[in-house]
């Protein structure tokens, strides 16, 4: 298929984070190719800025919890202000850390590799709703997510699944087999959290055939993975496997039957049967649905999900191929703006419009919270949802057009006209065309354009 | 899960026959009849029904329970006591001062038709009211306000995404504190000359604007903090009246899946949840007497304390009934028991009484609507094992 200027604007909108003033230029000699060059073996591109990693930030956590433990009597205060402040000290990192993506996503020239990243670390979603897994979120999404998501899948699933964010997203670090040499010592057990959504959301699906005895069977041969304690040797690495929890015996999981965990393997029992989940045809078909439901259409073109679902098969999960099959699909390129932007996608393809990143994050947090969607705190493991009716209400509605109004008082846009036709390329209207250039001020022709149907949607 | 999301087109469908914009299909010499409210409270995660209605009479309850039983009426943070060998979590005086007044009615046992144990797709069947999610792409709360003739009652959503609940035919606004723009706003009418071929965004920005002018009107505007449960509670009434309030409302509360450390998180939830019903008694006023307030979860928690201090996804579990226009009266449904031989798969509290049940019983006594509706559309084929319950309001 020949490029067009269409095909230019489609790519930088829709698969990518929206367009910088030019970026439409400079992808329409190739706007495949460009999509197609940001798929890498080493995954998505970091932030530029450094960074805590995943080992410093557990330094600074088992800190806390130390702290947590400590204090009676004339000291109590003072450990609880302590306390306070090293909460307080790792919230205000991961603030940073948060703004510091967002400054990324708003100045990227490689926006289809920053959204396909985005898209996993949804699919396989760590909250901060909880302190303690909010703790990790910005080191998981930059260790555990974006340098696999061009890789297998299965890999990618594995080290989500055993990050420290997710273990304690879903309580799953001190989940203990009954039957285990500590189970059976103290009054403690299981915990099914993390074997159901790993399940449910984060593999096969809830309507892949599986029973609560399935569920109960994988929380118990995933029991023993957890994280370091406050009163562990420090070094220790931020992903453990306790035997002394680990619940003892073979399991079956959807009829398949996994012998006990052995001490000498380097594998545990609870990984064999993730990588299985992982490569069952119900994950290949519900992620590619997914990818489809997310990049193309709310109700996808079932010719896209079956392409995607046939390139995830033969590749054995190969992200990069699914990626490639993605942006090669006919269905991907039709011209028609479908998808109402989420909340983050909106302030990021707004901020890059109107070549004006973040430069704070108070504001960027309370405008994300007022849209619904605050920094690193999906409601659910379900992750952030991504259809029309979610995003578009007449209350979100509102408040977009709230900050729309602000940021395009503050833009230092001298020509809305050339602002829309930068930001939109072929796929601006000729009815948004008109309305921008008839507007009465700057602030609101760009309050227009941003709040035009095919900038709200992409 | 993207097979439980259900078709969308459907509201882009209507939106594009014209049902017009906002309200505009309400005359103004319309009878507006009597002007009851209802309000659903959605609490999201699923709800600890046996920390939420204590049966701490029941001799299986400490057993199962252990640290995370209520202490029966009398001892330190004991419940409070309701009869029947029931007691409200200690959390919930506000609530508790209701049921004095006989203003407040719990089921103890209730559960969706199916059963599921995942969050999502039992919050879908929850909300839309059906028995698979293949069969529905919109909200009883939605085809109830259709029902009742569409423009008659007016559907409102707390909240910055329209909940499956309240998602369908009939136009339903939404709210949440924070919002600056006017519909008298040249912005306004631009963006709907802007919106001509995207009804969708048309008609939801109208119905958004128009809401925040309700609130606006209201002189004294009251600043809803953040985590200030009651202050929403007392907004959400003030959009609950006059003459351009409406009439259903559903409202979620988030953050009830409790699987670890779960008396200090419940103590929190259901310190919100009473404050929230106490911001709505006292922001309604005289209009609390024509109020039903349900607070209804997807599924309740395992019986038995799991190996972190909290619970695993179960099966029954409470829902509550609050406010002026409820009828006195004793349990809704029966207590199954705690006891070994009755519990769910061994493991769950075992429901006695369909959750529809009670729905459709507040809706045919507080609204008026008929039982061919109800059995047929509001709840689909539900006649026969849903009976609306009498009764209740």
């Amino acid at each position: 298929m020949a490029a067009s200027s269409t095909d230019a604007a489609v790519a930088v909108t829709r698969l990518g984070l929206g367009a910088r003033p030019g970026e439409i230029g400079r992808v329409a000699h190739d706007p495949r190719g460009w999509a197609l060059s940001q798929i890498r073996p080493e995954g998505a591109p970091q932030p530029a800025d450094v960074l805590p990693t995943t080992d410093q930030r557990m330094s600074a956590f088992l800190a806390y919890q130390a702290l947590t433990r400590q204090g009676d009597g004339a000291d109590a205060e003072a450990a609880r202000e302590a306390r306070q402040s090293a909460r307080r000290a790792i919230t205000e990192e991961t603030a940073e850390a948060f703004l510091v993506r967002a400054r990324h996503g708003a100045t990227t020239d490689k926006g289809f590799a920053e959204r396909w990243a985005l898209f996993w670390a949804n699919a396989l979603t760590v909250s901060a709703v909880k302190f303690d897994s909010g703790a990790f979120v910005d080191p998981y999404e930059r260790e555990a997510i974006r340098p696999n998501v061009f890789g297998r899948f299965e890999d990618l699933v594995v080290a989500a699944e055993q990050h420290p964010a997710m273990l304690l997203y879903l309580d799953q670090a001190r989940s203990t087999g009954p039957g285990s040499p500590a189970g059976t010592r103290r009054r403690i057990g299981l915990n099914e959290n993390l074997a159901r959504e790993m399940l449910e959301l984060h593999t096969v699906g809830a309507d892949a055939g599986y029973t609560q005895a399935d569920v109960t069977e994988l929380a118990r041969a995933l029991t023993g993975w957890s994280i370091p304690r406050p009163q562990d040797a420090p070094g220790e690495p931020p992903f453990i496997f306790r035997a002394n929890v680990h619940e003892p015996g073979a399991r079956t999981v959807m009829g398949k039957t996994y012998p006990a965990t052995r001490r000498a393997s380097n594998r545990t029992q609870g990984e064999t049967i993730l990588r299985d989940l992982a490569r069952h045809p119900a994950t290949a078909r519900r992620l590619s649905h997914r990818i489809a439901g997310h990049f193309v259409a709310d109700d996808p073109p079932v010719a896209l999900v079956q392409r995607l679902e046939a390139a995830w098969t033969r590749s054995d999960g190969d992200l990069a191929q699914v990626a490639r099959a993605l942006i090669e699909a006919p269905e991907t390129w039709s011209p028609q703006p479908a998808k109402i932007k989420t909340p983050y996608e909106f302030l990021i393809s707004a901020q890059r419009a109107l070549d004006a990143p973040p430069e704070r994050i108070a504001p960027l947090r309370q405008t994300l919270t007022l849209l619904g969607q605050p920094p690193f705190a999906p409601p659910s493991p379900e992750g952030w949802p991504d259809t029309a009716e979610d995003w578009a209400g007449p209350d979100a509605l509102v408040k977009r057009l709230n900050w729309a109004r602000s940021a395009a008082q503050a833009a230092r846009l001298p020509d809305p006209a050339l602002a829309a036709r930068d930001a939109l390329g072929e796929r601006l209207t000729e009815r948004t065309r008109l309305a921008v250039s008839r507007a009465e001020s700057r602030p609101e022709a760009l309050t227009l354009l941003l709040m035009s149907p095919e900038f709200q949607r992409r | 899960m993207t097979h439980a999301r259900l078709n969308r087109r459907a509201l882009l469908g209507a939106a594009s026959a014209g049902i017009g914009l906002a309200f505009a299909g309400r005359v103004a010499s319309q009878s507006r009849g009597p002007a009851n409210k209802l309000v659903v409270v959605i609490a999201r995660g699923a709800m600890d029904g046996l920390s939420v209605t204590a049966p701490y009479a029941d001799p299986n309850y400490v057993p199962l329970r252990g640290g995370l039983a209520v202490p029966p009426p009398g001892q330190t943070d004991g419940a409070l006591a309701l009869g029947e060998g029931f007691g409200l979590h200690p959390a919930l005086a506000g609530l508790h001062g209701l049921h004095g007044r006989n203003q407040l009615r719990f089921a103890p046992a209730v559960a969706l038709p199916v059963r599921v144990r995942s969050h999502f797709e039992a919050q879908d069947l929850l909300e839309n009211g059906g028995e698979s999610l293949q069969r529905l792409d919109d909200g009883w709360l939605n085809r109830a306000l259709i029902a009742a003739g569409g423009t008659r009652l007016r559907g409102l959503a707390i909240g910055a995404q329209t909940p499956l609940i309240l998602r369908g035919e009939a136009p339903v606004s939404g709210w949440t504190p924070g919002g600056r723009v006017r519909s008298s706003d040249r912005i306004a009418a631009l963006l709907q000359d802007l919106y001509v071929d995207d009804p969708m965004l048309g008609q939801n920005l109208a119905r958004g604007l128009a809401t925040e002018s309700l609130v606006a009107m209201d002189g004294e505007s009251e600043t809803v903090r953040r985590n200030d449960v009651q202050a929403l509670g007392r907004a959400t009434a003030k959009l609950m009246t006059g003459p351009e309030g409406a009439d259903i409302v559903a409202v979620s509360l988030d953050g009830w899946d409790t699987h670890a450390g779960q008396r200090a998180q419940l103590q929190t939830r259901l310190t919100g949840l009473d404050q929230l019903v106490s911001g709505l008694e006292g922001g309604l006023a005289e209009q609390w007497a024509q109020t039903v307030v349900v607070v209804a979860t997807e599924f309740g928690r395992t019986a038995r304390v799991n190996g972190t201090q909290g619970t695993d996804h179960g099966t029954g579990s409470s829902l509550l009934l609050a406010g002026g226009a409820v009828k006195a009266g004793g349990l809704i449904g029966d207590w199954p028991t705690l006891a070994d031989n009755r519990l769910f798969e061994g493991r769950d509290l075992a429901p006695t009484l369909d959750i529809r049940s009670v729905f459709k019983g507040v809706l045919r006594d507080h609204f008026g609507l008929d039982r061919a509706a109800l059995d047929a559309r509001v709840f689909p084929d539900s006649g026969a094992e849903a009976p609306a319950l009498s009764g209740l309001v």
